[in-house]
């Protein structure tokens, strides 16, 4: 779906990203020198998303987290080099060569925060969508809206649907947790949330209701 | 004109029934994070020139968490430290 030749007026990595594909790419003394700053830059922006996100880990320590720094950075250099060729010059080859390790660090850190918890996928917030009661200061027509969908969730969505849907959306479990406990990929995982709020709309749609966009910014 | 909702309204149904429109899938989101992150920086319209990206940094928490992490990290100035190898 992306549009490559429109990523820059002037087509191909610039010179700095070239020396870097040649470096990694060369045998020997050279590639070997390559590897090892294109590791240490993984490290760096490992470390600076660990530390970006170490508030929400207070029950780590700073050796933990070094060594989780580590692991992300050797992981983005393995997939970096397996993907070398998708590499096609639309950024700087840094800012490419970024995204995994932040990947790496962003996911391990998701799920170390996560480790001996119980994935909850019943609603836990069922109550939101149950009923005036629940929540008094809802309006009547988002209490008309989340009965609905309450009730769609019920009727529409298969089991597999409704256990991921809830679990990511009304609790809250990371995406990438939820892949490493059902032993599949946030892709995958997205793909069925992505049916499951298709069929709902599309179910609300039957019923004449409508949840529009301007009535987000206004009530945000 | 309908009823302001609460903001927890809001996101609740926000969550469930996500963006409207097509989306990118989460593979071709991390496809294109790198480049869009430059543009968004840069100050094109990165949202025009990646069509379907928006719509899933919107029903997609994980992916835009990363594309947020990718521009701070860009933004502290990280990305310029070594040189890349001589030739
Ligand atoms: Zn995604």
């Amino acid at each position: 779906m992306s549009q490559p030749s429109e990523a820059r007026p002037t087509r191909g990595p610039d010179a700095e990203s070239r020396a870097w594909l040649a470096g990694l790419r060369a045998d020997g003394a050279r590639g070997e020198d390559a590897r090892h700053r294109l590791h240490d830059l993984l490290l760096r922006a490992a470390r600076f998303e660990i530390g970006r996100r170490r508030g929400s880990l207070p029950h780590l320590r700073g050796g933990d987290l070094d060594d989780l720094a580590h692991q992300s950075a050797d992981d983005a250099l393995l997939a970096i080099l397996a993907k070398l060729d998708g590499y096609r010059g639309e950024s700087r080859f840094t800012t490419w060569a970024y995204k995994f390790a932040l990947l790496e660090a962003a996911v391990k850190l998701r799920r170390r925060a996560w480790q001996g918890r119980e994935v909850p996928l019943e609603p836990e917030h069922w109550a939101v969508l149950a009923g005036p009661e629940a929540s008094p200061a809802a309006s009547a027509e988002s209490r008309d809206l989340l009965a609905a969908i309450a009730a769609a969730i019920e009727t529409e969505l298969s089991a597999h649907q409704r256990e991921v849907l809830v679990a990511i959306t009304l609790n809250g479990v990371p995406i990438d947790v939820l892949a490493e406990r059902l032993n599949t990929t946030r892709g995958a995982l997205y793909k069925t949330v992505h049916d499951a709020r298709g069929k709902l709309r599309a179910h609300l749609a039957d019923a004449g209701l409508r949840f529009e966009n301007e009535t987000i910014e206004a009530g945000a | 004109m309908s009823e302001r909702r609460r903001p927890d309204d809001v996101d609740v149904l926000r969550g469930l029934l996500g963006p409207e429109g097509p989306e990118l899938s989460c593979e071709a989101c991390f496809e294109a994070l790198d480049r869009y992150v430059e543009l968004e920086l840069s100050g094109a319209d990165a949202d025009a020139r990646v069509p379907g990206m928006r719509a899933h940094l919107e029903g997609c928490g994980a992916c835009d968490e990363d594309r947020r992490s990718l521009r701070a990290l860009i933004e502290a100035g990280l990305a310029s430290a070594p040189p890349a190898p001589a030739d």
